[in-house]
C-alpha cells in the first residue's frame, strides 16, 4: 500500500504551528508559570516574594482542612460519577425500548444537557431554598428536617443531586448511541439463547456497551473534579463556611478570594499531577482490557 | 457610504476630544444592583458638576472579584486610576506600597487642606497607616447595629436589650413566648468577632491589632469571645438565637419574613430595609455588650470599602481623581449616598448637614450608625490590619459554622482559628519580604 505523506518536513510542522502555539500559550506558558510561583510565596501585587522551596505543599499536606476537602472531593467524585452513570444506563436502556413518541422522550431526558453549570447551580438554590424551596419541603415531609448552607450532609447532599442531574444527559445520550449501535443480529441470537431480560443485559448488552462505559467513566471523574464548580459556588454563594467543597473550588477561594498566590499554585500543580495520572491511568492501564470493536 | 460615515465620526470624535481635553479616570466598584445605580448617580453628578474631568465607574463583581481584577491589571499595567477595596482585603493593599498613592498625600499634592479629623472618629483610622495617615477614602462605610421589630417588642413587653445579660434573662424568654426567634445576625467575623473586641475593647491582635508590624498574632482565642460563643450555642438550644448559614441574605430573611424579632446587620441595611413593605414597624439600636466584659462600652469600627488611588498614573489623571474624592467627601455628596444607601456619613460636616436637613427626625434608626461610630474610643477600637485576612474570615466562618451545628467544641473551634490564623499571618508577612 502507497503510504501517503507530505513531501517535505517543514510544511507539516507549519501546520501544526497555530495549534502548537495555541496550546504553548494557554497551557505550557500558564502551567510553567504556576509551577514557578508554587514555590514561592509572593505579594499579590508583584511587590515581595519569598523562596520557599517545597512549604506550599508541605503545608498543603499538614493541613486537616486540606486533607478532609480532598477527602470530601473522593467521596463526592464517586458519588457523582456511579449515580450518574447507573441513573443514565437505566434511562438508556429503558428509552431504547420505547417505540412509541421515542423521539419525544429523548428529547425530554437530553435538555438538561443544555442547562450551564452556575444555572444547574441556581436551580438547586432555589430548589433547596431553605425556607420555600420544593426539595427542602419534600425531604421535611419525609422528616429529614433539610437546610442548604447550615448543615455540612445537608449542603453536601445537594451539591451531588444538584451535579448528578445535570450529568445524567451527557451520559444518557452516549449510552443510548451505545445501545443503538449494538447490531440486532447480535441482541436477536441473545434472545433465542437466554429468556431472562437482566441475564441478557449482564452477559451480551453490557459487555458491547464497556467501550461506551469506560469512555464515560473517565469524562465523569474530570468532570465531578472540575466541572462541578459552577454548582459549588453557586450552592454555597461564594461563602463556603463550614460547606464542603471540592478542591478546584479551594484552588479558587485561597487564588481569586484570598491571594495567596503561592499556595494556590501549589493546589492547582497537584491537581495537575492527578489528571496526568488520570490520563496515564486510561491509556495504559485500561485501553488494553477494553475491546473497541 | 458606511466608510465615509465612519470615517466621519472618527473624525468628529477626535474633534471632540481635542476640543475639550478632559481628563478621563476610570472607578471599579464591587456595588452591585440599587448600590449600583447610587454609584453611577454620584459619578454622574461628578461629571455635571465640572467640565475638565470624567469619570467612568465599571462593576467588577463582589468585593473580592474586585481586589482580584484591580492586582491583575495593576500587574499588567491596566489598572484604573481609583480602585474600590473592602475592610478584609485593606493589608493587602495598603501593604503593597508603591502600588497605590495615599490619599492624603493625593489630596495635599493637589491643593486640598487636608485634615483627618474633619472624618468621624470611627471612620479616620481604619484605612489609615500606623502613623495615622490616611491611605484609602472612606467610601461605603457602615458599621453593624442592632435592627428590632417594634411590634414584636411590644407584644412580648419589652425594650430593646442593652447588654447581652438582659437579652439572655429578659429580652429573649419574652420573645420566644410571644413566639418570636428573638435574634439572628448575619455576619459572624464581622460582628460577633472584629466589632465583639472593638465595642469591648479587647486587643484583637498583636502590634496594636497589626498596624504596627507583619509579625502580627491573632488574639482571637480569649475568655470574653468564648463566652459568647457559648451563649450562644445556649440560646440556640432555648430557641433564643438561630443561625441559617453563612450567607447574608439567608438571615436576613426570617427577621423581614417577621419570624425573628432582633436582627444584627448592617447600619448599611438601613436603605434596603426602609424601602421594603415589612409589614411591621422597625427600628434600630446599638450593638449590646456584656456587663461581665467590660462596664464601658466603646465605638465598633467601620466595614465596607475605600478608594485607593492606584499609582503610575499620570499628574493630569491623578488632579482628576483628587477632584472626584473631595467631590465624594463634600457633605452635600455624602448626605446624598447617605440617604440613598444607608452608609453612613464619613465626614463630621456630612452628619451635621443631614441632621440640619432633619433626616433623623424622619428616619432616627438612620443615625445609630454613626452615633455607634461616635461613641468613646479605645485603645483598640480603631480597627484590624491582618494580612490574607480573607482567608481567615472563612477558616472563622467555618469553625463557627461547625459550632453551631455541633460538630466541634468552641473550645477547640477557637484553638483551630489561632492556629491556622497565625499561620496565615506568617505566611503573608514573607510575601512582603
Amino acid at each position: 500500500m502507497k503510504r501517503a505523506g507530505f513531501t517535505t518536513a517543514w510544511l507539516p510542522i507549519l501546520l501544526l504551528v497555530p495549534q502548537l502555539i495555541i496550546i504553548a500559550v494557554f497551557f505550557y506558558w500558564p502551567a510553567a508559570h504556576a509551577i514557578q510561583s508554587s514555590f514561592y510565596l509572593q505579594d499579590p501585587f508583584g511587590f515581595g516574594s519569598t523562596f520557599v522551596g517545597w512549604e506550599n505543599y508541605t503545608h498543603l499536606f499538614s493541613n486537616s482542612e486540606y486533607l478532609r476537602i480532598a477527602g470530601f472531593t473522593v467521596i463526592f467524585t464517586i458519588l457523582v460519577t456511579f449515580l450518574s452513570l447507573g441513573l443514565a444506563l437505566l434511562l438508556a436502556v429503558k428509552a431504547d425500548k420505547v417505540i412509541r413518541g421515542a423521539h419525544s422522550y429523548r428529547t425530554l431526558l437530553m435538555w438538561v444537557y443544555a442547562v450551564a453549570p452556575p444555572v444547574a447551580g441556581f436551580i438547586g438554590l432555589i430548589m433547596f431554598d431553605q425556607s420555600w424551596g420544593p426539595l427542602t419541603e419534600f425531604a421535611q415531609m419525609l422528616g429529614w428536617d433539610f437546610t442548604l448552607g447550615v448543615t455540612y450532609f445537608d449542603t453536601a447532599t445537594a451539591m451531588v443531586v444538584v451535579s448528578v442531574w445535570k450529568q445524567v444527559p451527557v451520559n444518557f445520550i452516549f449510552f443510548l448511541s451505545g445501545l443503538q449501535s449494538i447490531p440486532k443480529s447480535v441482541r436477536e441470537a441473545a434472545l433465542i439463547d437466554n429468556r431472562s431480560a437482566s441475564g441478557r443485559f449482564w452477559d451480551v448488552t453490557f459487555p458491547l456497551l464497556a467501550p461506551t462505559a469506560f469512555f464515560l467513566l473517565i469524562i465523569n471523574i474530570t468532570y465531578s473534579l472540575f466541572d462541578t464548580f459552577g454548582v459549588v459556588d453557586t450552592l454555597v454563594k461564594g461563602e463556603p463556611g463550614n460547606n464542603p467543597m471540592t478542591l478546584v473550588y479551594k484552588v479558587y477561594v485561597d487564588g481569586f478570594r484570598g491571594n495567596d498566590l503561592g499556595g494556590s499554585s501549589a493546589q492547582s500543580v497537584i491537581l495537575m499531577v492527578l489528571v496526568l495520572a488520570l490520563t496515564v491511568f486510561q491509556f495504559r492501564m485500561v485501553e488494553r482490557r477494553i475491546h473497541y470493536t | 457610504m458606511t466608510r465615509l460615515t465612519i470615517a466621519s465620526v472618527a473624525a468628529a470624535s477626535l474633534f471632540a476630544g481635542g476640543a475639550y481635553a478632559q481628563t478621563e479616570i476610570t472607578f471599579w466598584h464591587a456595588m452591585g444592583g440599587a448600590l449600583g445605580e447610587s454609584v453611577n448617580a454620584v459619578a454622574t453628578q461628578f461629571n455635571e458638576s465640572q467640565d475638565d474631568y470624567v469619570l467612568t465607574p465599571v462593576f467588577k463583581g463582589t468585593y473580592e472579584e474586585a481586589l482580584t481584577a484591580g492586582i491583575a491589571a495593576f500587574r499588567a499595567g491596566e489598572q484604573p486610576n481609583i480602585l474600590q477595596v473592602f475592610d478584609a482585603g485593606a493589608a493587602t493593599v495598603i501593604g503593597a506600597q508603591g502600588a497605590t498613592i495615599p490619599v492624603q498625600d493625593l489630596l495635599e499634592a493637589n491643593g486640598t487642606d487636608f485634615d483627618i479629623e474633619d472624618y468621624i472618629s470611627g471612620v479616620r483610622y481604619f484605612y489609615a497607616d500606623s502613623d495615622g495617615k490616611m491611605i484609602g477614602m472612606p467610601f461605603n462605610s457602615s458599621s453593624p447595629i442592632m435592627y428590632y421589630n417594634v411590634d414584636a417588642l411590644e407584644a412580648a413587653g419589652v425594650e430593646p436589650p442593652k447588654t447581652w445579660e438582659e437579652f439572655a434573662s429578659v429580652t429573649a424568654p419574652a420573645l420566644k413566648e410571644a413566639g418570636y426567634t428573638a435574634l439572628a445576625q448575619s455576619h459572624l467575623p464581622w460582628i460577633f468577632t472584629e466589632n465583639f473586641h472593638s465595642r469591648h475593647n479587647l486587643p484583637f491582635a498583636t502590634n496594636d491589632n497589626g498596624y504596627d508590624g507583619n509579625d502580627t498574632q491573632i488574639l482571637v482565642n480569649n475568655d470574653a469571645i468564648k463566652a459568647h460563643f457559648t451563649a450562644l450555642t445556649e440560646w440556640q438550644d432555648a430557641g433564643y438565637f438561630e443561625w441559617f448559614g453563612t450567607g447574608w441574605g439567608d438571615n436576613q430573611t426570617p427577621f423581614e419574613n417577621g419570624e425573628v424579632a432582633i436582627w444584627l446587620g448592617s447600619s448599611g441595611s438601613f436603605g434596603g430595609l426602609a424601602k421594603k413593605d415589612l409589614g411591621f414597624e422597625f427600628s434600630a439600636t446599638y450593638l449590646p455588650y456584656w456587663e461581665a466584659v467590660t462596664t464601658e462600652p466603646k465605638q465598633t469600627f467601620i466595614g465596607g470599602a475605600a478608594l485607593f488611588a492606584m499609582a503610575g498614573k499620570s499628574d493630569e489623571e491623578n488632579a482628576a481623581t483628587a477632584a472626584f474624592f473631595n467631590f465624594l467627601a463634600s457633605p452635600e455628596t455624602q448626605v446624598f449616598w447617605h440617604k440613598d444607601t444607608g452608609y453612613v456619613p464619613i465626614t463630621e460636616a456630612a452628619y451635621e448637614l443631614a441632621a440640619e436637613q432633619g433626616y433623623y427626625e424622619e428616619a432616627p434608626a438612620a443615625e445609630i450608625g454613626i452615633q455607634q461610630l461616635s461613641l468613646p474610643a479605645g485603645d483598640n477600637t480603631r480597627g484590624y490590619r491582618m494580612g490574607f485576612y480573607v482567608q481567615i474570615r472563612d477558616v472563622m466562618n467555618r469553625e463557627y459554622g461547625r459550632i453551631l451545628t455541633g460538630e466541634t467544641s468552641v473550645e477547640d473551634a477557637f484553638a483551630t482559628i489561632e492556629e491556622e490564623a497565625n499561620a496565615l499571618l506568617s505566611r503573608f508577612a514573607r510575601t512582603q519580604g
